[in-house]
């Protein structure tokens, strides 16, 4: 085989599954999304008392974690379209991969306290 | 006619896979992938329309959308303000007392859903190999995208701050 000409295994494989991955996690919360925002058209207090399940830790870790999987998928998907259409997005998917790589972990941790506030000051107080 | 290609073995390209195509002598010939344009006999004459090109093309440029429509959505929702606790029925009732707003979420939700429809229609394709099973998964994952672009967009349009 000629060696370095693998896709298999390497960055390019790893992050096409993340991408499918997340791709797929995002999809099934949207529909609960839609489903929990639908209730506005119900009442005011079915709405509210639905949000507050959003406001518990557990769930508001989980909305870390979503943004988590949004923000990896949109950055790769911007590779994605650089490799496409950029005539050298090819050469560079593995360097644009560590890029999206690095940014993910710059600004996941400047989301950690503004996502995970409302938990942090209920615990902690102010 | 004699037959003096008894040592040249003459194989379609189509089937590259064989690793006979090529004729280089390289074993790793055997592991390139058939181009996908190669038309057999199989292959109808003239495909209808360009659809798995629409849709390659689709999934690039909503998707650039949506990274200026979630990431904002996201930025509004749940870090400004101290994050979700602001968020209830009045915040909701604010922000949809605007066009903007509105024609934002309306954008999202339709981009968010074909997106993801397309994504998942891929993955189903990918890994469902039976034909009803893939049939059917299709359907369900169709049937709950039409339901759910349906809902979200009745709820923007008729939405009652005053309910």
């Amino acid at each position: 085989m000629p060696a370095g000409t693998l896709y298999r295994g390497r960055e390019g494989m790893w992050s096409w599954v993340a991408h499918r991955v997340t791709g797929v996690l995002i999809f099934f919360f949207l529909l609960v999304h839609v489903l929990d925002t639908a209730l506005v058209r119900v009442s005011p207090h079915a709405y509210d008392s639905t949000i507050q399940t959003y406001k518990t830790p557990l769930v508001n870790l989980m909305e870390y974690a979503l943004t988590a999987a949004i923000l990896f998928h949109a950055l790769n998907g911007l590779r994605v379209v650089a490799v496409d259409f950029w005539s050298k997005g090819p050469k560079y998917q593995k360097q644009m991969l560590w890029s999206v790589v690095g940014v993910w972990v710059v600004l996941m941790a400047g989301a950690f306290y503004p996502i995970l506030q409302h938990t942090l000051l209920t615990w902690f107080g102010k | 006619m004699s037959t003096d290609t008894t040592d040249l073995e003459l194989v379609a390209s189509s089937q590259a896979h064989t690793g006979k195509g090529l004729g280089t002598g390289n074993p790793a010939d055997a592991f390139v992938i058939e181009p996908p344009r190669v038309r057999t006999k199989k292959t109808p004459r003239r495909t209808r329309t360009n659809f798995e090109m629409l849709a390659w093309l689709f999934m690039r440029l909503s998707g650039i959308v949506l990274v200026v429509l979630i990431l904002g959505h996201l930025i509004i929702m749940l870090t400004l303000d101290g994050g979700v606790s602001k968020i209830n029925f009045a915040f909701v009732a604010g922000r949809w007392a605007s066009p903007f707003w509105q024609g934002w979420d309306l954008l999202m939700l339709w981009l968010a859903m074909l997106h993801g429809a397309n994504g998942m229609r891929t993955v189903i394709n990918d890994y469902a190999e039976k034909d009803s099973t893939r049939m059917w998964l299709k359907g369900l994952m169709g049937a709950a995208t039409v339901f759910t672009v349906l809902l979200g967009t009745l709820v923007i349009f008729t939405f009652d701050p005053n309910i």
